[in-house]
């Protein structure tokens, strides 16, 4: 879209502006269905990641580190961690005494035991999610960061 | 039809290996890599094992193949004599 960006093809950029919505609402499917079906927050989150490695293919990469910075990383990996510990401290909490880690059926998200159990899940694989997403796309900038560009970005 | 299958793909995951460590041009041996990982994600759904198929499809395919890229990106293109 940009024509004043170094080597860019208008047709590879127009394609990948349509297409990057789409997996990571793709990515969004995964995560969310990982319980019912294949997938999971550990795929989920590496589809989510290959978005954004093909935003920083595609643009500069100094735009997509403005798009990603690194303590948007770093706080979404460790956020994602501390939402997984957490879900598992608060079964250890509510199910009184037993200290079952990760049982998430104790916490009282709803009154049925079942659907605690589902909403636990989920809140799992959005955690594992994001810490795989923030994890992915910071080890891709620094394989690809080239220090000798960086005033130019 | 299974097994013939199951055949021509370990027959192309062979050929695409032995490639890969031979070649000399680096880039095409990150590439060949790509494709030995997406044959081996089919191959993985064709054994029934759709979860570990769409994880060497997104892991291996994926992401490991802009990684390499990104890391060869740092050294030389073509390997030394």
């Amino acid at each position: 879209m940009n024509p004043t960006t170094e080597k860019g093809s208008i047709v590879v950029e127009t394609v990948s502006r349509i297409m990057i919505p789409f997996i990571q609402l793709f990515a969004l499917y995964v995560i969310f269905h990982g319980s019912l079906g294949p997938g999971g927050g550990f795929q989920g989150g590496a589809v989510f990641a290959s978005s954004f490695i093909l935003y920083i293919v595609v643009f500069n990469i100094a735009r997509g580190k403005k798009r990603v910075p690194e303590s948007v990383n770093m706080a979404l990996s460790s956020a994602g961690l501390y939402i997984y510990a957490g879900v598992g401290l608060l079964s250890i909490l509510f199910s009184l005494g037993a200290a079952q880690y990760l049982n998430y059926g104790f916490i009282p998200f709803t009154s049925h035991f079942e659907e605690n159990r589902a909403l636990g899940i989920d809140l799992i694989e959005i955690g594992v999610g994001m810490t795989v997403m923030a994890i992915m796309i910071s080890i891709f900038f620094d394989l690809a960061w080239d220090k000798g560009k960086e005033k130019e970005g | 039809m299974t097994m013939s299958i199951n055949l021509f793909l370990l027959f192309l995951l062979v050929i695409i290996a032995i490639a890969a460590i031979t070649i000399k041009d680096l880039l095409s041996a990150v590439i060949l890599l790509g494709a030995y990982s997406f044959l081996m994600a089919l191959a993985w759904v064709e054994m029934q094992s759709v979860d570990v198929g769409f994880m060497e499809a997104t892991v291996g395919a994926g992401v490991t193949t802009a990684f390499m890229i990104a890391a060869l990106a740092r050294t030389t293109r073509w390997e030394k004599k």
